[in-house]
């Protein structure tokens, strides 16, 4: 069995995308059209409260999407074929701000690959990026204009984040071999 | 979700599971190609041949398509124009094509399992594009995802295959297909077209084309496969309209919501017709857009390397 640590409890993941709210409120001018689009698989129910969370401070509704990136990887011929989850953007990311969502932010590639599957769906005029757990081990420049926790990670290591509220309460987890 | 193929050779060796990892995987790219950009760059720097030594038109250009739209780099080979006409072996042909470093390679043959062949020796991924009376499998994947798409489900729902089966590569692939997710089939044709071995399959065979269509959900036509008939089957084509052509009068007696299907190229006032191709319940053009789909997602999952499947978040 492999030891695992609690990294965040419910209380504190709520907590988290609270802040992360109000940070990108406070980023973005209440005029500026911002949408948040949630990364397949682990990024979609987050960009979804964080939609929430913004309509709440805002007064009015954001739209919110969710990204398959698997077209756009670059490792295809490195690993099994990956699942190819439904991208849903229904609406114009051209000219918005887009806030991408993912769970966990390691090597930086599936970001890269995001960046690229947005780009094809139009043109925004920037894009940030929220994620619940910064772990390290960057492979590209790339960096989170808001993070809920920064965890240093060994590279065996492992995030278990749970947010599903049908498998019970919100948690993240630290994994060790 | 599994799919650990480096091949798609047929539907028969494949698992329900797998079959439905290709439709869900089709149905992603279905959407790319309702995008203003219609690309994506999964297969980037991949070098894909279409090596058909029989004719075809619709299937080659759905293929070399879905390649670019995956930006993979396209080479078109056809019989007439080759070296296989000055005595090289299919062997030798495919091992040149490998020679300029192909990645994948999409075969079209009148030789039953000459797929098969290929893959044995080469390293780059094979896909069939239909071999003799064998199978077609990207048919079969298209006609499924189209049932599913336009009825919500497969398990279930009766369909009747209504032609030239005995030649129909097209109705092997789709039998396989439809049996192993669930639905029932009923093959209709003249019986030197439709003999009962097929019973052995699993499906129901019948000579009565009105009892054949009335309890179909789906009715999937078959052109006569006059190139690989040896010796006539039936003895005139007037006969074969008059007993076996869906005509308006017996189009009345099919259910309100009956899909008709065919995989082209349609023989107007032969098989169908010509009306009822253009009616609301055909879905013909729709199988032809749903057939790059699925061409993309079979190009994009036999691309996959060996490792760990699931792309872990962290």
């Amino acid at each position: 069995m492999p030891e695992s640590t609690l990294v965040l409890n419910a209380t504190a993941v709520q907590r988290a995308l609270t802040r992360i709210a109000h940070e990108i409120a406070e980023r973005n001018d209440a005029g500026s059209e911002v949408a948040v689009v949630g990364i397949q698989s682990g990024g979609v129910i987050l960009s979804e409260r964080l939609g929430r969370l913004l309509a709440g401070i805002w007064g009015h509704a954001v739209p919110t999407g969710v990204l398959d990136v698997a077209m756009h990887r670059d490792d295809l011929d490195q690993r099994f074929t990956p699942k190819v989850y439904p991208t849903n953007v229904p609406f114009d990311v051209t000219g918005k701000t887009v806030v991408l969502v993912d769970d966990v932010l390691f090597r930086g590639r599936t970001v890269r690959a995001a960046m690229d599957a947005l780009n094809d769906l139009g043109r925004p005029k920037r894009i940030q990026l929220a994620v619940l757990i910064d772990r390290g081990h960057r492979e590209l420049p790339i960096k989170a204009d808001f993070v809920g926790k920064n965890v240093p990670t060994a590279l065996n290591e492992n995030i278990q984040v749970q947010l599903d509220e049908s498998k019970g309460e919100d948690s993240v987890r630290l994994e060790k071999p | 979700m599994s799919w650990h193929r480096k091949h798609l050779l047929d539907i028969e060796s494949l698992t329900p599971d797998e079959i439905i990892t290709v439709l869900d995987t089709a149905r992603a790219f279905k959407a790319v190609g309702e995008r203003a950009i219609k690309k994506v760059p999964a297969l980037r720097g991949k070098t894909v041949v279409n090596l058909f030594i029989e004719p075809s038109t619709r299937t080659r250009i759905s293929f070399e398509l879905a390649a670019q739209r995956l930006t993979a780099d396209v080479i078109n080979f056809s019989a007439e124009a080759s070296s296989l006409k000055k005595g090289e072996t299919l062997k030798d042909t495919a091992r040149n094509l490998e020679a300029l470093n192909a990645d994948i390679i999409i075969i079209r043959h009148s030789a039953t399992g000459a797929p098969h062949f290929l893959s044995r020796f080469l390293t780059a991924s094979v896909v069939n594009a239909g071999d003799g009376a064998h199978e077609h499998p990207t048919q079969a994947l298209l006609d499924t995802f189209t049932i599913r798409e336009k009825k919500g489900k497969i398990a279930g729902l009766e369909v009747t295959i209504l032609g030239d089966v005995l030649y129909s590569r097209v109705a092997r692939s789709n039998i396989w297909a439809l049996l192993k997710l669930g639905a029932r089939v009923t093959l209709c044709g003249p019986s030197t077209l439709v003999p009962r071995v097929f019973e052995q399959m699993g499906c129901r065979v019948t000579c009565d084309v009105e009892e054949a269509i009335a309890g179909a959900d789906i009715i999937n036509l078959l052109r006569i496969q006059h190139e690989r008939q040896r010796k006539t089957m039936f003895p005139s084509l007037g006969e074969y309209v008059s007993l076996f052509g869906l005509n308006k009068k017996r189009f009345k007696l099919t259910k309100p919501d009956v899909l008709i299907m065919h995989p082209g190229p349609i023989n107007r006032g032969v098989e169908i017709d010509s009306e009822i191709a253009d009616c609301g319940r055909s879905v013909i053009l729709d199988q032809v857009t749903n057939g790059l789909a699925v061409r993309m997602a079979a190009l994009f999952l036999v691309s996959g390397g060996k490792g760990p499947q699931e792309v872990s978040p962290n």
